[in-house]
């Protein structure tokens, strides 16, 4: 009888301990579905962009190549589009506030995946990568340039090149040496004298600079990491080895942010972002200008002419869904902020979109606390983690950069 | 003083047992049995129409814009046509609405429109609200869509 009794006894430990998870991590079915769908591997090819006809062109994305990083695409030729998207640096500039002419408003973004997304810059003001290029370029804090100026150093500098990609360049003789809508009344009036089909002219050469620097930037992807190679065996049911192998606080991290912590509502798919826009509660920065978001940018992406739906368009309108479809008005795009990739991120602070928060500590406790928005509803709830949860949610956000 | 010990490891042993047992059960139980109703066909609030709501092109995929096909058709089974219809929704469990503005961009024929412009940002509870403004009179009906 004590035998028997021993024997059952130990038969139910090890069941218990089987089921208790003791030894190797393990992953309910869901969790693994959710760590599959964020690895790398299932990022698909890229897309064309129908509305960019030279996005694959590598004679194109090499002229694109030469103006990312030449300074002379400025007003005073100090500031390239690399000025502030270093190449070592994961194509941003470690600033809490980007600094070209001036200091903006806002934390530089980087560059892997970007021709992935529907939106530009952190409010989502540009709804293409090209559209994108030539916002800085005439932004008196950030290259402070102007659309003829760019033109006729166009034709100065890269007039050949320009035309075996893009066919003639127009004629530019009549054309003042500095005119654009946007810029000081000086060159808002040399614009306004200019005859619509010169406008039209400088316009397209303007849109063609954008999209050569696009087809550059379609070129930079985000590298597999730590966490892939751990997905990946996940997936497969291969022991983890060496570096794939996480620690149990890297574990931890991942199974709260796929899980309790709910950072994989936003944060999803293998770029770890939703493409889309979020009031997070994060406060304002003292001294920058009033900054709502989104609410203000819808009507910058409908005014800008180098939108999906304006003349500089390549292909057809079925290419504009996302602008067409955009949300414009409600209470949830009030201070709403892009989400971003979390791949790389440990390696970039600050963070936030003025640099608000200088760790991932920082990060971390305020989604854990939540605090109220200053404007608009906040879409995060507190999370109230334990000390430990919280490093462990930045372990893992560490796997994103190594 | 050897019967205690017994005892108490019996004891243990049939409660480790028992622990195991509903653990066992509990993995193995099929998750979130209950749920909102997710079916693709159903009367409008009111009763004037039978509503059908399908994707389009058949798959439901996360994070792309697609488009789907609402089919309306009056309780007798005749297709509904020249409906104005307005989509609204969200996320119940987040408080949040759509991540993009659907509309109801063409009509097929046959009580079908399409409704484009459909995005599902994340996983989880959706909710799609259609107005429906038709000859036979005014109806809403609300679709749940679970990822």
């Amino acid at each position: 009888m004590k035998r028997l009794i021993s024997v059952v006894s130990l038969f139910a430990l090890a069941v218990l301990a089987l089921l208790g998870g003791c030894g190797e991590p393990r992953f309910s079915d869901a969790e693994k579905k959710a760590i599959a769908s964020l690895a790398l591997n299932t990022l698909p090819s890229l897309k064309p962009d129908t509305t960019n006809q030279y996005a694959d062109v590598p004679a194109a994305a090499a002229l694109g190549s030469t103006l990312f990083f030449d300074a002379g695409m400025s007003r005073d030729g100090t500031v390239s589009c690399s000025t502030c998207h270093k190449i070592d640096r994961q194509f941003q500039d470690d600033l809490p506030q980007a600094v070209g002419v001036g200091r903006t408003n806002r934390r530089t973004m980087p560059l892997a995946g970007v021709a992935r997304n529907p939106w530009f810059f952190w409010d989502g003001r540009r709804d293409s990568l090209w559209a994108q290029a030539l916002t800085p370029l005439e932004n008196p804090l950030e290259q402070a340039g102007n659309r003829a100026a760019f033109a006729h150093y166009i034709k100065k500098r890269f007039g050949e090149r320009y035309e075996r990609i893009f066919g003639p360049l127009p004629d530019l003789s009549t054309v003042p040496a500095n005119a654009s809508p946007l810029d000081s009344d000086a060159e808002r009036a040399a614009w306004n004298a200019m005859p619509a089909g010169q406008q039209d002219d400088v316009n397209r050469v303007y849109a063609n600079i954008g999209k050569a620097i696009a087809a550059f930037e379609r070129s930079i992807e985000p590298a597999q990491t730590r966490f892939d190679r751990f997905a990946i065996d996940l997936a497969t049911g291969a022991k983890p080895e060496e570096d794939a192998a996480f620690s149990p606080e890297e574990i931890l991290g991942l199974k709260l942010f796929i899980g309790k912590a709910n950072c994989v509502s936003c944060h999803n798919g293998p770029r770890f972002t939703d493409n889309s826009f979020h009031n997070n509660g994060v406060p304002p920065v003292d001294g920058l200008p009033l900054d709502r978001g989104r609410v203000d940018a819808v009507a910058q992406v409908e005014a800008d002419p180098f939108n999906c739906l304006g003349k500089f368009r390549d292909g057809d309108e079925g290419a504009c869904r996302e602008l067409r479809f955009m949300v414009k008005d409600g209470p949830q795009i009030m201070r709403a902020y892009k989400t971003p990739s979390l791949r790389g991120a440990a390696d970039r602070p600050p963070y936030m979109h003025a640099g608000q928060f200088a760790t991932l500590d920082e990060v971390v406790a305020h989604y854990s606390k939540a605090p109220l928005a200053v404007e608009g509803v906040s879409e995060v709830h507190p999370l109230d983690l334990s000390e430990r949860e919280r490093a462990a949610l930045v372990a893992f956000l560490k796997t994103l950069s190594e | 003083m050897a019967s205690i010990w017994r005892y108490i490891l019996a004891g243990l042993g049939l409660a480790a047992l028992l622990a195991g047992i509903v653990a066992a059960v509990y993995l193995t139980l099929p998750q979130s049995a209950s749920g909102p109703d997710i079916s693709r066909s159903k009367k409008t609030a009111n009763g004037l129409f039978v509503a059908s709501f399908e994707p389009e092109h058949g798959v439901v995929r996360q994070g792309e814009l697609q488009s789907w096909l609402l089919t309306l058709k009056t309780a007798a089974g005749a297709p509904v046509e020249g409906a104005a219809i307005t989509v609204s929704g969200g996320m119940p469990q987040h408080d949040h609405g759509l991540p993009t503005s659907p509309q109801a961009t063409d009509y097929l024929g046959d009580g079908r429109y399409r409704i484009d412009g459909i995005k599902f940002t994340m996983s989880g509870w959706w909710q799609l609200r259609f107005a429906i403004s038709a000859a036979a009179g005014s109806d809403s009906v609300v679709f749940n869509v679970v990822l």
